[in-house]
């Protein structure tokens, strides 16, 4: 359980990122936080392993506040994968890099050999295994990350812009294991900008803009809200765009996926006027 | 005669086992268009490189075959002929600015060149305006968003006055809406300006209303290549791996259910045109 109450934090520069947010997100739930650049989303997540601790306010992480905890014992149970993963990589190859937590933590060699496996199998990586990271492309190098924090096993996963450079394969595998690894109770936070993605997994919504929430729901409630969206620099999604123009022709607004629409549009064609 | 040619283009980095790309055919007309995309690590990023001869000048390796780059072939021009042809835009901006003020980092390129300065006052004001970045010429770029970032890289490129500007996945750190305010900035730049362009990207719903053409590689091969609607239609397209706008998506569905609209719809105003005329079609 993460618990934010009432935080502060201002930058050493003074710049102001987050101004009294207050959220709790339960264990296995799944959530995207969103907003424009600068909104405050990378700094807020940085606080949930302790990277960053509130001026004003607390966070609490099972109860503990993260003033209390070193950095290190908190990454055991919350994992954040940064947004470029050049500030994470550092390993000569791509295996030594996942290894590397894991031998901090303390794992024994053969723990450890199934994890690196299970982390390269599933990020699509075992070709890879004794390449340079920074041999690899963006996309590849970011999924590298991934991997080495999965690796681990935390029970708080945390992906900043998961889906940056990545194609659409990827992003459907990401999808993929992440609702597989919320299904295993484990909590997925995402920070993204990624519409489409988001209309696609479901989660529970939360919107930032300058360094407050402005919204917290569902998927459906918050992205096609046209007055919200705009104040966080989002677009609405493709499908919802696509009928706020057939409004006039007595469809819904909040529709998000290319079944739901089909499904309309085919109900209507043929004849029955279903509301 | 084509602004870009590429014949039997294959380049291999230094001490890599096997080509980034091989056996590359490829010809662009001035004026054009060009959404490059395919999945992580087929060598599009390898490709733009060689357009503007950071391969193989900077990067070194083994580019075998021709490449013609506005009349220069890269291979016997430096990079800075050509980058007065060819400007590139990263998807980092970051990378690309340092200069204490917008305006600077615009003129630097010129000034390099040894541009007159009234010349350089011209063209950076010119750049400034049509990226719609004239008010923020005083501010520090590192101060700026990245969306405005990006729009000081572009005009940066800009100022060069190239025929053709190749930009990496301009778009994919920015947020949506400052994402669909740079492309409608390169769409001007090409129906306004006539420059060539070449975007690199993994997300096509913005962009592909903005193409005339479409280019997919996958493993070191240009695989397809045509207008928008009909590479989208293809079978392979999906199963490459190439992220279809939904818009498309729902193009499709409604297809193998029978109903056809009268053409792919490329952004949500279309398809909500399209739906709508099928709809009274079907009353009348």
């Amino acid at each position: 359980m993460i618990e934010v109450e009432d935080v502060y934090f201002t930058y050493p520069n003074g710049v102001e990122a987050l101004r009294g947010v207050s959220l709790k997100i339960a264990d296995g739930e799944f959530v995207a936080i969103m907003g424009q650049n600068g909104a405050g989303k990378t700094t807020l997540v940085k606080h949930f392993n302790g990277l960053l601790k509130p001026t004003k306010g607390r966070v609490l992480i099972d109860g503990v506040d993260t003033r209390e905890v070193s950095v290190a014992k908190l990454s055991r149970k919350v994992g954040l994968v940064f947004q470029n993963p050049d500030h994470q990589l550092f390993s000569e190859t791509v295996e030594e890099e996942i290894s590397f937590a894991l031998r901090n933590f303390g794992f024994n060699e053969k723990i450890i050999r199934e994890r690196v496996n299970w982390a390269l199998n599933l990020l699509d990586l075992v070709q890879y295994r004794r390449t340079s990271p920074f041999m690899l492309s963006g996309g590849e190098r970011k999924r590298v990350a991934l991997a080495s924090v999965l690796a681990w096993d935390p029970k708080i996963i945390i992906l900043d812009e998961p889906t940056i450079g990545q194609d659409s394969r990827q992003k459907e595998r990401l999808r993929q294991f992440i609702i597989q690894m919320n299904q295993q109770g484990k909590t997925v936070i995402i920070v993204t900008h990624d519409i489409e993605f988001v209309v696609e997994c479901e989660p529970r919504v939360i919107l930032m803009a300058n360094g407050k929430i402005i919204a917290d729901g569902e998927t459906r409630e918050v992205l096609t809200d046209p007055d919200l969206v705009s104040r966080s620099s989002l677009i609405l999604p493709e499908i919802t765009q696509v009928f706020m123009n057939l409004n006039d022709l007595g469809f819904p607004r909040e529709v998000i996926d290319v079944y739901e629409a089909k499904r309309l549009i085919l109900e209507r064609l043929n004849g029955g006027i279903k509301k | 005669m084509a602004i870009i040619e590429a014949k039997g283009l294959t380049y291999t980095y230094p001490f890599a086992e096997k080509p980034a790309f091989k056996n590359i055919d490829l010809k662009i007309e001035k004026g054009e268009f060009i959404l490059l995309t395919g999945p992580s690590g087929c060598g599009k990023t390898t490709l733009c490189r060689c357009l503007n001869g950071l391969i193989p000048h900077f990067y070194g390796g083994k580019l075998e075959g021709e490449l013609t780059v506005a009349g220069l072939k890269t291979t016997e021009h430096a990079i800075y002929e050509i980058a007065r042809h060819v400007g590139l835009v990263f998807q980092n901006p970051e990378n690309q600015l340092f200069a204490l003020t917008v305006e600077k980092d615009v003129a630097f390129g010129l000034e390099n060149l040894g541009v007159p300065r009234d010349e350089i006052r011209r063209r950076v004001d010119w750049a400034l305006k049509i990226t719609g970045i004239y008010e923020l010429r005083d501010r520090a770029p590192f101060e700026l968003s990245g969306g405005q970032q990006q729009r000081v890289a572009i005009a940066s490129v800009l100022a060069m006055q190239p025929e053709i500007i190749v930009l990496d996945e301009p778009t994919s750190s920015l947020d949506p809406l400052s994402a669909k305010n740079i492309l409608d900035v390169i769409h001007r730049l090409n129906k306004d300006l006539g420059i060539t362009i070449i975007l690199v990207e993994h997300r096509l719903d913005l962009a592909s209303r903005y193409a005339n053409r479409v280019i997919v590689m996958r493993d070191g091969q240009i695989v397809l290549d045509g207008e928008p609607r009909k590479v989208f239609l293809q079978r392979e397209t999906k199963l490459i791996g190439v992220g279809i706008p939904k818009v498309v998506r729902l193009y499709l569905s409604l297809k193998e259910n029978g109903v056809g609209l009268s053409k792919v719809p490329l952004s949500p105003e279309e398809a909500s045109q399209l739906i709508a005329e099928a709809l009274t079609f079907d009353r009348g």
